[in-house]
């Protein structure tokens, strides 16, 4: 039977892996042949992806909402700066990279087990206090770190093996700013795939588990509490390399760039693109850093001024998210993804049963918010977010 | 019908009392489930069925009483143990993965023989890859024996109530459990769908044993080797089904009470799911 091939046919992880080797290959390609201002809007794709790329996990795939990543991506950056303050520190962009990551993974661990046990509202809210909380630290630890004004982000050299080789194929000399980019790229690639991986992986499903039902979930052998904190963990480590990424981008770590708005920007990427799908992390992510310019640029073509251009930019962002939830509840990969389930299932339903099922999605019981089974609780359809493949 | 008499009990519930407030939910119950045995809990409504499981599940916490397991004190129970000790259970109210294709969801009831952990997976190294293909085969194996494996790459959500019963006591055998708790795993079935349940449940003695709560009396008499019938948290009648059926207090309980037999209930799956989530 074709179907029992399809679902039995081994795991595609060498495909993921040679995609990923494809995928820096051509975006180191585009950088090299893109401007110096294009390539540095493409190393902020980029970081809000590896950090979108981590949230959309936990929220698509483990069902947690966070408001809060944006401070998980400012530890990471603020890491990053402490260990970047100038041209001699000379520490190797690897050690900055993965010790924005350990420290995530710590503050990421204790916020997880805070978060694992808060639902909905609740862990929305603490998550929020921590967005607002984090850069406030930032201040009141000025003499450290840097206070308002921040701290500046010293980018080492382009190493020279690398400088070689970029000379080599495209016969110009790469700046610091197209060197973050493509470590940027190279960071983001390797996010993909090793999530994707997860998504994939036993891992993954027990945290789809633990998103459609908790009850059952436990009942598997799912251990709701672990699987928690593990996807917060895992995300918040995709937070602080976006953040850290973020401030060899920016080459410099300040509160002001991690106000709540940050946190709602990577919440908003997920949700265009599609909960709980890579693809949509990036595809959002790349219409964040992008939209707005492109808004900029039309509202100059139709002839308005450039502050009126400007404010259209914001107009047609929220125009899009209003529009995107009224058509495309899931997301833009995700309501295609659901468009070709569904296409699917009629196929198959009309084949099998007979008439479409009567039973309508969603309307069973898995609520994800009561903790006891109960004979005589009532039936709560509370969506939970439902996100598919990545 | 198994002989196991002289054998320890495999799994034991003993002077087992809930209250939830001032309501007595079970009062000092015993019961024992042996090898090879399909046991069935009978009551009216509200007698303290789903709360007997729930404590067996360790979702309720007994305010006295204990469990255990082959002879031994489980001691406090937590739910994500049960699994791997060798107990599943389904859910009055399915509680199926929604977001999970059927395979996926038959996949993850068979957890507890996967070897791989969380780095093997994040790096898809091969030892997981070969866990996943045989978790794959073992789900595979358990739709192919409810009838079902064609529907493998179906969402839940999308199907009739009848095949998504059967992807949850899928799930639920997947495991090989050596205790399986079955909560009303009749209601709303067709009268066929049940006879086919029925054997299905004669069976599965063979390579388990079987704690049934249902409603149709009908099937109840024909599976089960014993029977506990529960009244307002009290056991008040044990034994062989034809001994239990012409017991005095029995019919006494049942009185007034709509005994359902050979009617099913409403065919529609909505009703159903609406009425008693677990
Ligand atoms: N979580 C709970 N809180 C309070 N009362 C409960 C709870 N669960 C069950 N009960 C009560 O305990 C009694 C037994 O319920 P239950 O075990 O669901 O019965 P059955 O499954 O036999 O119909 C009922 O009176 C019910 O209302
Ligand atoms: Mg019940």
């Amino acid at each position: 039977m074709a179907a029992i091939k399809q679902v039995l046919a081994p795991s595609h992880a060498t495909g993921r892996l040679l995609l990923g080797v494809v995928g820096i290959a051509v975006a180191v390609a585009v950088i090299s042949m893109v401007g110096e201002f294009r390539a540095t809007q493409l190393a902020s794709m980029a970081y809000l992806g590896v950090a979108a790329a981590g949230l959309t996990l936990l929220t698509g795939l483990n069902g947690q909402l966070s408001l809060g990543h944006g401070a998980l991506m400012a530890i990471g950056a603020y890491t990053a700066a402490l260990l970047l303050p100038d041209a001699d520190a000379g520490t190797p962009l690897p050690v900055v990279l993965l010790a924005a990551v350990a420290v995530t993974v710590l503050v990421g661990a204790v916020v997880g087990v805070a978060a694992a046990r808060l639902h909905g509202p609740y862990l929305a809210g603490a998550t929020l206090a921590l967005a607002v909380a984090v850069p406030g630290l930032a201040i009141y630890f000025g003499d450290t770190l840097g206070g308002e004004q921040g701290l500046s982000v010293s980018v080492p050299d382009v190493p020279v093996w690398l400088a070689d080789a970029i000379f080599f194929l495209t016969g110009t000399d790469p700046s610091r700013g197209r060197y973050v980019s493509y470590v940027a790229w190279v960071v983001l690639v390797i996010v993909l795939v090793v999530l994707a991986n997860l998504a994939r992986s036993r891992t993954g499903r027990r945290w789809r588990a633990v998103r459609d039902d908790e009850i059952a979930a436990q009942l598997v052998g799912i251990d709701l509490g672990r699987n928690r904190v593990l996807a917060f963990v895992v995300s918040a480590a995709c937070a602080g390399l976006g953040g850290a990424l973020m401030a060899l981008a920016v080459r410099l770590t300040a509160p002001s760039g991690f106000t709540l708005t940050l946190s709602l920007t990577l919440v908003a990427a997920i949700v265009l693109g599609g909960l709980g799908t890579l693809t949509g992390a990036v595809i959002g992510a790349a219409l964040l850093t992008f939209l707005p310019q492109v808004v900029t640029q039309f509202g100059g073509g139709i002839g308005l001024d450039d502050v009126q251009s400007a404010q259209l930019a914001p107009f047609v962002y929220g125009l899009v998210m209003v529009l995107v939830v009224l058509l495309a509840p899931a997301g833009l990969v995700g309501s295609l993804l659901r468009w070709r389930m569904r296409r699917a299932g009629r196929r198959t339903s009309a084949v099998l049963d007979g008439p479409p099922p009567s039973v309508p999605s969603g309307s069973d019981s898995s609520d994800s918010s009561d903790s006891e089974p109960s004979d005589d609780s009532p039936t709560s359809t509370q969506p939970t977010p439902r996100g598919a493949h990545s | 019908m198994s002989t196991t008499a002289t054998s320890a009990p495999l799994f034991g519930m003993h002077g087992v009392t809930v209250t939830f407030g001032g309501l007595t939910a079970l009062a000092d119950v015993d019961l024992d489930v042996e090898p090879g045995q399909v046991l069935g809990v009978i009551g009216p409504n509200g007698a303290g069925k789903t709360t007997l499981f729930n404590v067996a599940c360790g979702f309720t916490r007994p305010d006295a009483g204990a469990i255990t397991w082959r002879g031994e004190d489980v001691g406090r129970l937590r739910p994500h143990r049960l699994a791997s000790l060798g107990i599943a259970r389904t859910l009055q109210g399915l509680g199926l993965f929604d977001g999970m294709t059927v395979l996926d969801n038959v996949v993850a009831g068979a957890d507890r023989w996967a070897r791989s952990g969380f780095w093997s997976d994040l790096l898809a190294l091969p030892r997981s890859t070969r866990d996943e293909r045989d978790l794959r085969e073992r789900a595979m194996a358990a739709l192919s024996e409810l009838g079902i494996a064609e529907h493998a790459a179906r969402y839940p959500a999308a199907m009739p109530y009848g095949l998504r019963k059967r992807v949850a006591l899928a799930r639920a055998l997947v495991a090989e459990p050596d205790l399986l708790m079955l909560d009303e795993p009749a209601s709303g079935l067709s009268e066929e769908e049940m006879a086919e349940l029925g054997e299905l449940i004669a069976g599965l003695r063979s390579r388990m044993s079987v704690m049934l709560v249902e409603h149709h009396i009908d099937l109840v008499m024909s599976v089960c080797d014993q029977l506990v019938v529960l009244d307002f948290g009290r056991v008040i009648a044990r034994g062989r089904p034809e001994e239990v059926r012409d017991d005095p207090a029995v019919l006494d309980a049942y009185l007034g009470v709509e005994v359902d037999t050979d009617s099913h209930p409403a065919p529609d799956a909505v009703t159903h799911l609406g009425e008693g989530p677990r």
